[in-house]
């Protein structure tokens, strides 16, 4: 069971990655002078990063502004709802106009401008124009949507699996072994017989989001999901809401007047314990983010090598590596669910744990 | 981290909050719960047959050593069954052979009183007999000798030497 599933992992990440490389090669205008070569590279990882109003495929020409894909909702709170097509933008190059009101994308953000489009900048390069609240309807939140439709369809078919026998079968087959990973190895273990049922749901849904947003960000459509701090805050809330609101008497108690310490040392203890539960979940975001947007800057810098070498041994070279590192970047998606989850399984399992003898 | 909260987007904050508990909390209704029920069902089931295997090998150890007792117990029964018979049957043989043994000594010594008798009725008969022929001879002889005085008393001389002999 273990090896074909593994194999079959392999393989399609193999064929996916392959397409990824693929892809980047093909829609990359190669230029002659290395040093605008490198800092158009540079400019593509950058906005590789970002998030998109867009949702742009590939670029056919950057010069020309033409870009295949198709644009998606843009939803602003500015004095009141204002919904319009990104395609208003034209990718940035014009400003859209809503209801007497300016828009323009600096740097992937919507900032209010007049009819020109000027936009100014404080000595930190930032722009100093006013942000409308921006609830479009982006690139990642697209892919969020895609992944959470996914998952839906996958586990609603594998509960279907179990209800004409036992053992399950097809989706059920291969997601049960990881499921039950979850269950015995992260959850019981950390949390515990009584109490682990109640954070079944979370763990589960934590560890599959991430796993599969994190595998889909490595494929040639290159959305990483994770690498936006705003993801990995709203996941590690999530984590630090469930540990606040379930935790139990003990748990608090351990917080603001440890036990089995002196005095002085219950006060000094008590402002640090209470950081601890901050920094916990403030590091869970952390991990994740710096996890994934290394990993995405340092395969798409070895790609990028690729066109700047432009010889025989450079470029296999760093299409190995690149290879290689995509397949580090594969076990990297599994492991920082892992981790989060196992983390997660941690935290919730101190804020449930009984009252024992030291 | 300057970057980091310029980069920011509240938006997709709010999106991906209320995506990801969305996706939560319907995972766990149509997905979670089933599945990991299922999954309990099937192991309390695997744990309950376990159990029950285990305890109808137990049990069948159990009537196994009970046959075992039993089969001992027989067997033991028929072991005595039969000594007692073999005893019997000795008893019997020397019994029987103890009374043969009287019987015939009993037989016995009535035949040898029987013996006894008729010895001590035939020698009476013969004393009579002797007394008679003595008496007879006597007669004949003093018939005879009556008239040779010589040979009167030789005859009772040899007369009373016969007698003596028997």
């Amino acid at each position: 069971m273990q090896k074909p599933f593994y194999f079959k992992i392999f393989l399609v990440a193999a064929l996916l990655l392959g397409g990824n490389i693929f892809a980047k090669e093909n829609n990359h205008p190669v230029e002659e002078s290395k040093g605008s070569l490198k800092a158009e590279i540079k400019e593509f990882i950058g906005h590789h990063l970002l998030d998109s109003h867009d949702f742009t495929l590939y670029t056919v020409d950057e010069e020309k502004n033409e870009h295949v894909g198709f644009p998606l909702p843009v939803i602003l709170w500015d004095n009141g709802l204002k919904v319009f097509s990104s395609s208003k933008f034209h990718h940035g190059a014009s400003v859209a106009e809503v209801d007497g009101n300016y828009y323009a994308l600096n740097h992937g953000k919507i900032v209010k401008t007049d009819a020109e489009g000027t936009i100014s900048y404080d000595e930190h390069h930032h722009a100093t124009n006013e942000k409308p609240l921006d609830f479009s309807i982006t690139k990642n939140v697209v892919f969020i949507l895609l992944v959470a439709i996914l998952m839906f369809f996958m586990f609603t078919k594998m509960a279907k699996s179990y209800k004409n026998s036992a053992l399950p079968k097809g989706m059920g087959r291969l997601l049960e072994p990881v499921v039950l990973y979850i269950r015995d190895d992260i959850a019981i273990p950390n949390i515990g017989k009584k109490h682990y049922k109640r954070y079944m749901s979370y763990l589960l849904t934590v560890f599959f989001f991430i796993w599969i947003i994190n595998l889909l960000g490595l494929t040639p459509l290159g959305v990483n999901v994770t690498n936006n701090i705003a993801v990995t805050l709203a996941l590690a809330l999530l984590t630090y809401l469930i540990t606040t609101f379930t935790a139990n008497k003990n748990y608090w108690k351990h917080i603001f007047w440890m036990p089995d310490v002196p005095v002085f040392m219950k006060l000094v203890l008590a402002p640090i314990e209470l950081l601890g539960t901050i920094i916990k979940p403030f590091s869970l975001m952390i991990r994740l983010y710096a996890n994934i947007t290394a990993g995405h800057v340092v395969l798409m810098s070895i790609l990028g090598m690729m066109f700047i070498f432009k010889n025989w041994i450079g470029s296999p070279l760093s299409f190995g590596l690149a290879f290689a590192l995509s397949l580090l970047e594969l076990l990297v998606a599994a492991l920082q669910a892992y981790i989060f989850t196992m983390l997660s399984a941690l935290y919730f399992g101190s804020a449930v744990e009984e009252h024992h003898d030291h | 981290m300057d970057k980091l909260i310029e980069q920011f987007s509240f938006g997709l904050f709010f999106w991906q909050l209320l995506l990801f508990v969305g996706l939560l909390l319907l995972l766990r209704k149509f997905a979670w719960k089933p599945i990991l029920n299922a999954v309990e069902d099937r192991e309390d089931g695997i744990k309950n047959a376990l159990e029950a295997a285990e305890n109808a090998k137990r049990e069948m150890q159990n009537l196994q050593a009970d046959n075992d007792k039993l089969l001992k117990e027989a067997r033991a029964e028929r072991e005595a069954m039969l000594k007692e018979a073999r005893e019997i049957k000795e008893k019997m043989i020397s019994d029987s052979k103890e009374q043969a043994q009287a019987e015939g000594d009993k037989i016995i010594k009535q035949a040898q009183a029987a013996i006894e008798s008729e010895k001590k009725a035939a020698l009476a008969d013969i004393k009579n007999q002797v007394g008679n022929l003595s008496v007879e001879i006597a007669e004949k002889v003093i018939k005879e000798q009556l008239s040779d005085k010589d040979k009167q008393l030789k005859l009772v001389e040899n007369l009373l030497g016969d007698i003596k002999l028997n």
